[in-house]
């Protein structure tokens, strides 16, 4: 039933693969994680100036993606991400066939579910600044860039780390789901070891473990991030 | 006129429309059995946790720490690759369930939202203030009529919106279900995808259909919240 001697380093076992999807996982995360971000501050963004369309498809995108099973939004990129790609080399003239890396597509698919639970948290930590903040800051001459950079994000980053910190569980959970696009990530490697083993127990047992280590371990680090950005503030 | 109607039912996403619906009613069956039942042993399972029973309170607070810290799609896989793989399960009664897909999802499903229900009930029963059990007790409630009268009916409504949240991602979560053969939606629509190579046809289909379930959860919570705050509706 078990085989956990089959985990050792080397080639008499799985130790050595396991630990290198590990990190393949832990990579998809920052990498989706970080790209997340970024999509989800131009979501905000738009979402924030006063400008109806750019709104509105900052809303649609949000809604969509939020109502949608994330299992299909990563099909839908997996298999339509090529054709997509394809079609804009198309307008530019290249028109031979272009493959995206597992790595690309899966880091893409993942940022895309993400961006849209960030850009939830940026948005109310973003209303939670009082506005007599900025009007100061306007007050004594600041451009909107040192605006940008010395009071609006250091406050968005303390507001929101608490609710960043859920994301990024959500996020390392959701790379489970990258496995049917093959990039051999923590589940992947978890399934190959069982059908060669044919002891499936065994192997998720030490998916479901490795998961559990890096959710707590990540867990921890976010705790003392807050503590950290939350210096000066009596609670 | 006609012909504008013919193309329109000829084109794939008519179609595939119509194959990926079959597959609704299996979603909302998986949906139909682990959501009621989730909520129940949530409810219970919230109670252990704020028991005075530390081994009872330790034991569930371990439960929801593991189920939360795991994704779904390795509990989907443990209970159907992996209890499947042990002998003494297959020949005991569990095997009528467990060789079927739709139990393993609905088991799964179930495992899952349990442990995130819990948590959220958790979170209301302990925002309740003192003084309304205090209340209770001086009226000469016994611990069963406060639980149903005062506790259970003030912390479910509080964390209806929460709770809520949670009903939408566990019917996104029967998506997974799709990957242990059990032919749902998604399963259909990736079916279709490998028949006819459209993939963007197939899956907008699906996604169209999931997200007229999720409004439909949206409307349902939404009517659940107006119903049971009728102290804070604007006019009665």
């Amino acid at each position: 039933m078990f085989k956990f001697d089959k985990l050792v380093f080397g080639d008499a076992g799985w130790g050595d693969e396991f630990l290198i999807a590990t990190l393949m996982t832990l990579l998809v995360s920052i990498l989706s994680m970080g790209l997340g971000l970024f999509l989800a501050i131009i979501t905000v963004w738009a979402k924030i100036i006063q400008n109806r369309i750019t709104r509105f498809i900052a809303n649609f995108y949000t809604t969509v993606i939020r109502g949608v099973p994330e299992l299909l939004v990563i099909y839908l990129i997996f298999f339509g991400g090529n054709a997509v790609v394809m079609s804009i080399a198309r307008v530019f003239g290249y028109n031979k066939y272009i493959e995206l890396n597992a790595l690309t597509i899966a880091t893409i698919a993942i940022a895309v579910i993400s961006a849209t639970y960030s850009s939830e948290v940026l948005r109310a930590s973003y209303l939670a600044i009082s506005k007599g903040q900025i009007e100061a800051a306007r007050a004594l001459g600041m451009n909107k860039f040192s605006i940008f950079f010395k009071v609006i994000s250091p406050q968005v980053i303390r507001n929101a780390l608490p609710g960043i910190g859920n994301v990024w569980q959500i996020t390392l959970k959701d790379t489970s789901l990258i496995s049917v696009t093959g990039l051999v990530e923590i589940m992947r490697q978890s399934r190959i070891s069982s059908n060669v083993e044919h002891s499936p127990l065994t192997f998720l047992i030490t998916a479901a473990i490795l998961y559990l280590c890096l959710t707590t371990i990540s867990g921890r680090v976010f705790k003392t991030l807050e503590v950290n950005y939350s210096k000066g503030f009596s609670t | 006129m006609i012909e504008l109607l013919n193309s329109i039912q000829n084109s794939l996403i008519y179609k595939n429309f119509f194959l990926v619906l079959s597959g609704l009613d299996n979603t909302i069956l998986l949906l139909l059995i682990s959501l009621p039942l989730g909520f129940v042993l949530a409810l219970l399972f919230a109670l252990g946790r704020v028991s005075k029973i530390t081994l009872l309170s330790r034991t569930i607070a371990s439960y929801i720490f593991v189920i939360r810290g795991t994704p779904l799609l390795v509990q989907i896989y443990l209970i159907y690759f992996g209890l499947g793989s042990v002998k003494f399960i297959r020949e005991s009664f569990l095997w009528y369930a467990l060789k079927e897909p739709f139990w393993c999802g609905v088991i799964a499903l179930t495992i899952n939202t349990v442990a995130y229900g819990a948590e959220i009930f958790r979170g209301g029963i302990q925002s309740i203030e003192k003084s309304q059990v205090e209340s209770g007790l001086s009226l000469g409630f016994g611990k069963f009529l406060l639980l149903r009268k005062i506790i259970l009916p003030i912390a479910i409504r509080k964390v209806l919106p929460s709770y809520g949240n949670e009903l939408i991602l566990m019917v996104k979560a029967t998506s997974l279900v799709s990957l242990t053969t059990y032919m749902e939606m998604t399963g259909i629509a990736r079916k279709i995808m490998a028949k006819t190579f459209a993939p963007v046809e197939a899956f907008i289909a699906a996604g169209i259909l999931y997200l007229f379930l999720n409004f439909l959860m949206v409307q349902f919570v939404k009517y659940l919240e107006w119903k049971y705050n009728p102290h804070l509706r604007l006019n009665n």
